[in-house]
């Protein structure tokens, strides 16, 4: 099942004189269940491309499909709508809101999905147990290490059941025992729940642990293969 | 969740956050404190005016207002004592004689305003009663005694025991003159007052004046003086047809009601000043709390919240800001009133500069639940109001230009 459909996406970002063609024409489709590293050199595109399959930004040219739905279709309040319901986002930094405690990060999704605080509750204290984060729900961001905070991001981007979780360089601020923990744990997430998850690198070894490699080069996709 | 939000941001920046409370604190404070000082002032003003030979309600011959003589006076005292005895609205009341006279001893001479009383009814009427601070208050039976101001007597010269003279124009038009002996030396709030109104007996001021009997007004105290009007207006029905005139304290004191009028314009003007200085302090902090937490609103943004949402979340914390401020601000401005409730603030020092507004000498602020329930709107509401300003900021950011700034 495709949940993810680009169709010869183009972005230019023009900053006076200059224009910048982030995005070259990318077509790419993504199935249920994929667990795919979007790698690629600094400024080939890749945060470019995942703003756009995540609703933050729209293309200049071409098409996006999320669950079948146009994209570039959408009122700013209807994308807003989409990706709360229907896109997790892990990014590379600043994800966690510092006055809320971890459990209260994970619950905020939900809050704004309108559950009611009992199940939020409940879901919220479960998936942080998964990602092996029980015993500190009440910690603050402030009050985990790196790798522990972008866990937290991780179960608040699974937590909401959506279509895909977007994860822009998880791993760029952490060291690498902590990245390859993080890996694991999507890798574990992605088997157990079938959360579909696309993650950008430019490291090697976070490369390893995809099923699904694809290249991305100036804006344009010149390689994807699954193992 | 979003108060929840608001409340911990807003001890984020805990030096700013009590910068800003303070602010608010002293701004409310400021409004509460100086409203009940002015409506102290005012009050005093008011009761000093009524307490100064006024009363509440006053009964004159319809032509005396225009024309204060003798010859304008009330001939039938008894009947309208009768009836304004019978009148439950009235609860007090007193008749005098009160006409304009020249004063002189063997130093100096003087106009002076002549008043003859009835030594009893009067203390509970006027501030007679409670004035006297030297020698003794005139008694019911004595001819002789007077009372004078202690600022009469200073100019006068003259003491305790010592004579002084009246000259008035008499019912027959002659012009009468009489001796007195000084019994009893008042003070009154104000020194124009001890200067103007030397006090004798009723009966002796009638046979000085040849008016057996007669009287120039009557004066009336009811429960609430703001009623007066509407009591001054039934009252004057009692009396229809006679030559009458029946005035409340309204209409015999313009001047206070004007002053009354201005310090309401004055209050307000305030209450606008004090708030406009609230009003930048809270818009800059938010706004700096906002800019501080663009990435923040990002985040929050990109998950999915609604721009309404951020609203709220930042209407909140400037809520939080104006609540606590207010609270503070109120309570301290009432403690501040009550421990000044007491004794009052004492302006004796500046009372020749203050008198001249009419001022009493020591003031005592008074609360008015309308004053601190504007000033607490005003901050509380327009404070909302202006606090939508970064509110809307924040909730412009798009989630893209937000992440990006780092
Ligand atoms: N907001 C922007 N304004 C102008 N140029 C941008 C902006 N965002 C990205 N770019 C440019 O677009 C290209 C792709 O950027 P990006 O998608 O961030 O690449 P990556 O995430 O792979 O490092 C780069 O050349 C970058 O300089
Ligand atoms: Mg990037």
């Amino acid at each position: 099942m495709t949940i993810v459909e680009c169709r010869n996406v183009k972005k230019i970002y023009r900053q006076g004189e200059v224009s910048v063609t982030a995005l070259d024409g990318v077509d790419l489709s993504i199935v249920k269940g994929d667990f795919m590293a979007l790698a690629g050199p600094s400024g080939s595109g890749k945060t470019t491309l995942l703003n756009m399959i995540g609703g933050l930004d729209s293309p200049d040219g071409g098409s996006i499909l999320l669950n079948g739905q146009a994209l570039e279709k959408m009122k700013p309040s209807q994308l807003a709508d989409m990706r709360l319901h229907q896109v997790g986002f892990v990014f590379q930094s600043y994800n966690l809101i510092p006055v809320l405690s971890a459990v209260e990060n994970v619950e905020f999704v939900m809050l704004l999905q309108g559950m009611p605080l009992q199940e939020r509750r409940r879901k919220a204290l479960a998936i942080l147990d998964d990602v092996g984060l029980a015993g500190k729900y009440g910690r603050r961001p402030a009050e985990l290490s790196g790798g522990q905070q972008q866990r937290v991001a991780v179960a608040r981007a699974i937590v909401g059941a959506p279509a895909i979780v977007l994860a822009d360089e998880p791993t760029a601020n952490l060291d690498s025992a902590s990245g390859k923990d993080l890996l694991k744990l999507m890798q574990e997430m992605n088997e157990s729940k079938k959360v579909t998850f696309i993650f950008s690198t430019h490291d090697k070894m976070v490369m390893e642990y995809a099923r699904r490699l694809t290249l991305i080069r100036d804006g344009r996709i010149v390689e994807d293969r699954r193992k | 969740m979003i108060l929840k939000l608001a409340w911990r941001n807003i001890w984020r920046n805990r030096r700013r956050t009590a910068v800003i409370l303070t602010a608010i604190v002293i701004g409310l404070w400021a409004m509460v404190f100086l409203s009940a000082l002015m409506r102290g002032i005012a009050d005093r003003m008011v009761k000093n005016a009524i307490s100064t030979m006024t009363g509440h309600i006053k009964i004159y011959h319809a032509g005396y207002r225009n024309d204060p003589v003798i010859e304008n006076r009330i001939e039938n005292p008894g009947e309208i004592k009768n009836i304004l005895q019978s009148l439950p609205a009235v609860r007090q009341f007193t008749s005098r004689i009160r006409v304009n006279a020249v004063a002189a001893n063997a130093r100096h001479s003087g106009g002076v305003t002549l008043v003859g009383i009835h030594p009893g009814r009067e203390a509970g009427i006027s501030f007679t009663g409670d004035a006297v601070t030297e020698g003794e208050y005139l008694k019911d039976e004595e001819s002789q005694g007077i009372l004078v101001g202690r600022a009469l007597l200073e100019k006068y010269e003259t003491r305790i025991g010592h004579k002084l003279v009246l000259m008035s124009r008499d019912a027959s038009g002659e012009i009468a003159s009489r001796a007195f002996r000084i019994r009893g030396i008042y003070d009154a709030e104000l020194e124009s007052t001890e200067r103007q109104f030397v006090f004798v007996n009723l009966a002796a001021a009638q046979e000085m004046l040849g008016v057996n009997g007669d009287v120039t007004e009557f004066s009336l105290l009811i429960d609430d003086y703001e009623e007066a009007a509407a009591v001054a207006a039934s009252v004057g029905r009692r009396f229809d047809g006679d030559d009458l005139a029946v005035y409340s304290w309204k209409e015999l004191l313009p001047l206070v009601v004007a002053v009354l009028k201005m310090y309401d314009g004055f209050i307000l003007f305030w209450f606008a000043a004090v708030f406009i200085a609230i009003a930048f302090g809270l818009v800059n902090t938010i706004l700096m709390a906002v800019f501080e937490r663009i990435r923040e609103f990002g985040l929050m943004r990109a998950l999915g919240m609604k721009p309404s949402f951020v609203v709220a979340e930042v209407s909140a914390e400037s809520f939080f800001l104006l609540f606590i401020g207010t609270v503070a601000g109120n309570l301290l401005g009432a403690a501040s009133v009550a421990a000044l409730s007491q004794r009052g603030i004492d302006l004796s020092a500046f009372a020749k500069g203050i008198e001249f507004a009419g001022m009493s000498r020591i003031i005592f602020p008074v609360l008015e639940l309308g004053d601190i329930l504007t000033a607490d709107a005003a901050v509380l509401v327009l404070g909302m109001a202006v606090g939508l300003y970064p509110a809307i900021r924040a909730a412009r950011f798009s989630p893209v230009e937000a992440m990006v700034h780092m």
